[in-house]
């Protein structure tokens, strides 16, 4: 039954405060496309990506103007190409970045992700070739994204990966320096990834997925912030449950889009993402969130039980709103795509140690985090390797993303631009933990890993 | 197929002549409407009929939006689905 006050509020969650659909991303595998003639690999992959997403962003738009409600991003997430290159070893995979690339011009989409390798264990045949041919493929190519699992709970942590990857982002980002150090910022190294993920640049097709299906990804930093700033005076208890209603209108929005995307393009509904991502603009930050419950500044005492509340309160309000839940679904906390972050950092009271603490109780990790360019590759795999462990023994997906600003040092900004923003640059520790990353092996999984 | 047409902002002559007669050239009957002027703002949501528009609905959505620019007014035109889900489960 409508109502006057109903439609009033989802038009003002729009229109002032920032209420989008995040993004659509569709899914397909490519396991069909392997193929020992690369070459031959490559035309399968193109031809298999136009003809299922060919149609994706025309969609997309077809819907927002049917609900009116903006759906930011149109993307595509693939099989983890390691997958392909393992079938034709001596073929660069290079070219499969170049045919994702190819497919991400010719559906303009603005993101695929899937340039990857799930090596938590070990490395089997594909996995190394793709993994140091990252930085050349996030040079050459513009709209791709890559990702590395190097750990889970099930399994430990390979130290021989966490080594390697701290090699590959600092080389990525040297071979994007002129275009400010982009390239890391497409690159995630993950512990207990996860197979359904909509948003970039973690996301990859999952070979438990089916061939094709459609996800979505919600947002609203701004609407929840909304919500809270009529309620000053509110008991955290409180605080809570509006959090929870919030996020399940949100959700609610998500389910609609997701449902319609998959009628009109005649493919099964995957998930909805439960997240809150923030962007640059202004309205649209989960450290502005924090804040108005109470905190001074992001990054204060008090940060992670308020983080661990509203991730804890997001979830609960968009779970019941949707029929299937998946994906990352919690808050969000880079520190370049957030205004409120940015400014925390900048004040230096945000650290990279607050950081690590909110993301025991986040969805996420490490994330758009700017480091001084002369950061070391072993320091790199040492904060992966803490990052990794707080996914592993938490049972949690847990990622880092760090963008070392090549020629620029601590108080130094790097600008993306867009939907990715401007970082300071952080300091780091500047002690050594060479002597541990070169030891290599893997850390054995922990006791939760033994649940049968 | 219902759509909800909003239309919010200063009050002048003929808002909903003008946007009612989008509708009858769109071949949209119109079903209920609700309107309050509070001061000089006014506000008016219009529940419409849309299962046997004439053309897309695409364009009755530009044409609305185009007013709205024109007249200096916030108009959204959506479809009734949005506002059924996210309020209720």
């Amino acid at each position: 039954m409508l109502n006057v006050y109903n439609i009033l509020e989802t038009i003002r969650m729009i229109q002032d405060e920032c209420l989008d659909i995040r993004t659509i991303t569709m899914g397909i595998s490519l396991l069909d496309c392997i193929d020992t003639d690369i070459e031959k690999a490559c035309d399968k992959v193109y031809n298999k990506i136009v003809s299922k997403a060919g149609s994706l962003v025309a969609t997309g738009q077809q819907i927002e103007t049917e609900y009116g409600i903006p759906i930011v991003n149109k993307r595509i997430s693939v099989t983890p190409i390691a997958m392909l290159a393992a079938a034709c070893p001596d073929g660069d995979p290079v070219k499969f970045a170049r045919a994702l690339q190819k497919a991400a011009d010719t559906c303009g989409v603005n993101f695929i992700g899937g340039y990857s390798a799930l090596v938590h264990k070990g490395f089997s045949a594909g996995d190394m070739a793709l993994i140091r041919s990252i930085p050349e493929a996030l040079d050459v190519t513009q709209n791709i994204c890559s990702s590395v699992n190097i750990g889970s709970t099930k399994s430990g942590i390979n130290m021989d990966a966490v080594k390697l990857m701290g090699e590959i982002v600092k080389e990525t980002a040297v071979r994007t320096a002129d275009r400010d150090c982009i390239g890391p910022a497409k690159l995630v190294v993950f512990c207990n990834a996860v197979e359904d993920n909509p948003f970039m640049a973690g996301a990859f097709h999952g070979v438990g997925e089916p061939d094709c299906e459609i996800h979505v990804g919600v947002s609203g930093p701004g609407v929840v912030r909304a919500a809270l700033t009529k309620y000053p005076d509110a008991s955290i208890n409180e605080i809570a449950d509006i959090i929870k209603k919030t996020a399940f209108k949100i959700t609610r929005m998500g389910q609609l889009v997701g449902a319609r995307a998959s009628e009109l393009l005649g493919v099964p509904f995957g998930i909805v993402d439960l997240s809150l991502a923030p962007t640059p603009a202004v309205g649209d930050s989960v450290a502005h969130i924090l804040e108005e419950m109470g905190l001074e500044m992001c990054g204060t005492h008090g940060t992670t039980a308020c983080l661990a509340m509203l991730n804890d309160a997001v979830k609960k309000g968009g779970v019941m709103a949707s029929s299937t839940v998946g994906g990352l679904s919690g808050a969000f906390i880079p520190v370049s795509e957030d205004a409120g972050m940015i400014d925390a950092a900048v004040a230096g009271v945000l650290s990279l140690e607050k950081l690590e603490a909110m993301t025991a109780v986040c969805s996420v990790g490490l994330d758009m985090i700017v480091v001084p360019g002369e950061i070391a590759p072993e320091t790199i795999s040492a904060i992966i390797a803490d990052e990794a462990a707080i996914g592993m023994v938490n049972s949690k997906t847990t990622a880092v993303r760090l963008i070392p600003a090549i020629g620029k040092k601590e108080g130094d900004t790097l600008e993306f631009g867009g939907l990715l923003g401007s970082g300071p640059v952080m300091p780091i520790r500047e002690k050594s933990s060479a002597k541990f990353i070169n030891r290599g092996g893997r850390i054995p999984a922990p006791m939760q890993s033994l649940k049968n | 197929m219902r759509a909800v047409v909003t239309v919010i902002g200063k009050d002048t002559v003929g808002i909903l002549h003008k946007v009612s007669g989008i509708c009858a050239e769109y071949n949209v009957n119109v079903i209920e409407v609700t309107q309050s002027v509070l001061q000089d703002m006014f506000a008016m949501i219009m529940l419409v009929d849309i299962s046997a528009i004439k053309g897309d609905f695409s364009e009755l959505v530009d044409r609305m939006t185009a007013l709205g620019t024109e007249l200096g007014l916030s108009i959204h035109t959506m479809h009734e689905d949005i506002f059924n889900s996210m309020h209720s489960v």
